[in-house]
This record gives structure tokens, C-alpha cells and sequence, in this order.
């Protein structure tokens, strides 16, 4: 039996299999659980397109997590597939790299930065609010990070949202508690997915976390991170929210 | 295993059904980006649905090389299974 056996996990953020949201979706099916979908936009049609390469094809729901409609009607969208939710998985970011990456941090302009902390870090609150009339005590958010507490070249506002949404992990903690639902992130290492090739000079991070990560890290290796996230959804980590768990090799407790 | 212009037809289906451009314009020596105005985004799903159709896997790191429809229709039929 699998440590997700009977539940109900909403992964929202899949695009291609070398999404996070995938592997986690993935891992989740081999764990016993019924797992739905979700993205945004025209990239939607990607992940229709790629939801039959799960061990079971999941529902793929439209969720832009700008759009209040969407998110009104998510709960009803799930209630299609599913009464409940037992997880929720928020893997979702977005920053301009034209504009707010690659160094240029001191001219990055504020709506492209009000639109990188509206996507990848409010949404973790605005997503999990959606959710909440599916969500009983015992259920589980989970979100993806990368260390926010220190500087990265060419991370930028990137990096500033990552803060705003480790913060809103802690905020979510202390209102969910009382519920009896959990809210915590994992702290990734770099991952070769769509989202980080876009990050102008990524590259220099593969060299960086092999030499550094005591445990060794293969950035296109993504069962680390999915088997982490789904330890979180499961019933193994009952006592912890508010928490960031690195998934990292260790890299982070490093000082070189 | 598919012939070249089997190919080439099976794909310029994709690229009308993902980007809306006419099968018929899809030929060979045209470049996805500058003459049939293909974006990355389409780009991306035009790759994941060539490799359901033809039983490829097209790596990340392939897909730059691929600037015209001749280069995947050679990269797709040098890749399939026997
Ligand atoms: N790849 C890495 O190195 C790495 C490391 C640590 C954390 N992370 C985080 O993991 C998460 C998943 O990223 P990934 O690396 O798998 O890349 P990805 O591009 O595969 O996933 C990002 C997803 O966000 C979705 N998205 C963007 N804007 C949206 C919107 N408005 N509404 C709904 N969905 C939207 C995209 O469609 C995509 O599916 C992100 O939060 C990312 O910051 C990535």
C-alpha cells in the first residue's frame, strides 16, 4: 500500500514531464493517490497532451491563478472528479526574463515584479483559499521554493517573490493550524525544467551543486523532489507546517 | 517506418492543428520560426505532439537544432523505431 493511498491531490503547475508538478503527479499515481492537474494559458494544451504519460491519464483542469473566475470556479471544476481534496501541490512561477532576471535587479520595473509576486508567491494563499471548501483536518499544502534566503546571480525578483512566498508559507501555517491542515514548502535544488532554462545564466548553477551538494545532485533527476513533496502530503509529517524542507543534496548547509 | 513526405505531411498536421498555419505551407525548407511564425511556446507543443504521432523522443537540447521542418523530419525519421 502506498503512503497516499485514498487520497485526493490537486497538482497545479504541469506543463512538460520535465515539470516538477509531473514527477510529483507521477510519484503521487505510484502512491496510491487520485491525482488532478491543472494549468494555465495556451500552455494548457501541452499538458492535455502530456497527462497521458502518467501512469494514469489525470483530469487536466484550466487554472490561471491571476484569474479570480478561475479560481471562484475551481472548486466546482474539482467537484467534477473528486468530493474532496486531501493535497493540494502549488507549483507555479513565473518572472519576466527579459525584464526582472538575469541582472538586472536595480531597473526591474514594477508591474513585472507585482505580476512575478502575484503568480509565484500570492497564489499560494489565493490557491489554497480556493481550496479550502474541499479541505478537511489532515490535508496537506505543499509548495516549491528555492532558497530565498540568500542572493543568486541572475535570480533577481525571482528570488524577492520566492521571499514573499516562504513568508506566505509561514502566514498560511499559523490560519490553517486551527483547521488541522498543514502548509509546507520544499526547498528544491536546480532542476533542468522549462521554467529555470528560462532563467538567463542557469547554467552556471549545474557546475555550482555538484561540487557543493555532499549528497551529490543530477539536475535532471526530479524523484528527489517529487518523492519529498509527496512525504509532505502524506500522513508521515503530522507535527510539521510553516516549514521548508531542502531538497537540495545538502548544498544549503554548505558554507563552500 | 514512415517515408519522408509521410513525415513531413504528419507534421505539417501538427503545426496547423497547434499554430493554425496551412498544412500546405509547412514544406520542408521553411523555418518554424521565421517563415511560419511558430513560437517557442508553440514550438514546445508541436515537439510533444511529434513524438505521440511518431514514437520519437525529441531531447530539450535537440529541439534549438531543429530551426527548419526539413531538420525534424530528419531528426524524426533518423529516430524512429525500427
Ligand atoms: N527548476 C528549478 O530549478 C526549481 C528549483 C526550486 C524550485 N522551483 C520551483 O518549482 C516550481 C515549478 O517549476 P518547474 O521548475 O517545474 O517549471 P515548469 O515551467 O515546468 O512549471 C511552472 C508552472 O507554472 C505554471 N504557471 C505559470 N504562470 C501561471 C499562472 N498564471 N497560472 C497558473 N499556472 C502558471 C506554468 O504553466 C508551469 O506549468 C516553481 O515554483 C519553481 O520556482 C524550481
Amino acid at each position: 500500500m502506498g503512503i497516499l493511498e485514498g487520497k485526493r491531490i490537486l497538482v497545479a503547475g504541469v506543463t512538460l514531464d520535465t515539470s516538477i508538478g509531473f514527477a510529483t503527479a507521477r510519484v503521487a499515481q505510484e502512491e496510491g493517490a487520485t491525482v488532478l492537474i491543472s494549468n494555465f494559458g495556451r500552455a494548457l494544451n501541452i499538458t492535455k497532451r502530456i497527462a497521458s504519460r502518467l501512469p494514469q491519464t489525470p483530469p487536466v483542469l484550466e487554472l490561471d491563478v491571476t484569474d479570480d473566475e478561475h479560481l471562484a470556479g475551481l472548486a466546482d471544476q474539482v467537484k467534477e472528479h473528486v468530493d474532496g481534496l486531501d493535497g493540494v501541490v502549488h507549483s507555479i512561477a513565473y518572472g519576466n526574463p527579459k525584464t526582472i532576471l538575469g541582472g538586472k535587479f536595480l531597473e526591474g520595473p514594477w508591474p513585472d515584479v507585482a505580476q512575478a509576486v502575484q503568480v509565484s508567491a500570492y497564489s499560494l494563499a489565493s490557491l489554497t483559499n480556493a481550496c479550502m471548501p474541499l479541505m478537511q483536518p489532515g490535508g496537506s499544502i505543499v509548495g516549491m521554493t528555492f532558497d530565498a534566503s540568500v542572493a543568486w546571480p541572475g535570480y533577481d525578483w525571482m528570488g524577492f517573490a520566492k521571499g514573499a512566498l516562504e513568508s506566505c508559507n509561514r502566514y498560511l501555517a499559523r490560519d490553517l493550524g486551527p483547521r488541522g491542515i498543514r502548509c509546507n514548502l520544499v526547498s528544491a535544488g536546480a532542476l533542468n525544467t522549462l521554467a529555470a532554462k528560462a532563467i538567463p545564466g542557469f547554467e552556471m548553477f549545474e557546475e555550482e551543486w555538484l561540487k557543493r551538494a555532499p549528497l551529490g545532485w543530477d539536475l535532471d533527476d526530479l524523484e528527489p523532489t517529487a518523492r519529498s513533496v509527496v512525504g509532505l502530503l502524506s500522513d508521515f509529517f503530522p507535527k510539521t507546517t510553516g516549514e521548508i524542507v531542502h531538497v537540495d543534496g545538502g548544498y544549503h548547509a554548505m558554507g563552500a | 517506418m514512415a517515408s519522408t513526405e509521410e513525415i513531413r505531411s504528419g507534421l505539417a498536421d501538427i503545426v496547423n492543428e497547434v499554430a493554425g498555419i496551412p498544412a500546405d505551407e509547412v514544406q520542408l525548407d521553411k523555418s518554424f520560426i521565421d517563415d511560419l511564425d511558430v513560437d517557442s511556446l508553440s514550438m514546445v507543443e508541436v515537439v510533444v505532439a511529434a513524438e505521440e504521432t511518431f514514437g520519437v523522443k525529441i531531447p530539450d537540447d535537440e529541439v534549438k537544432n531543429l530551426k527548419t521542418v526539413g531538420d525534424a523530419v530528419a531528426f524524426i525519421e533518423s529516430n524512429q523505431a525500427a
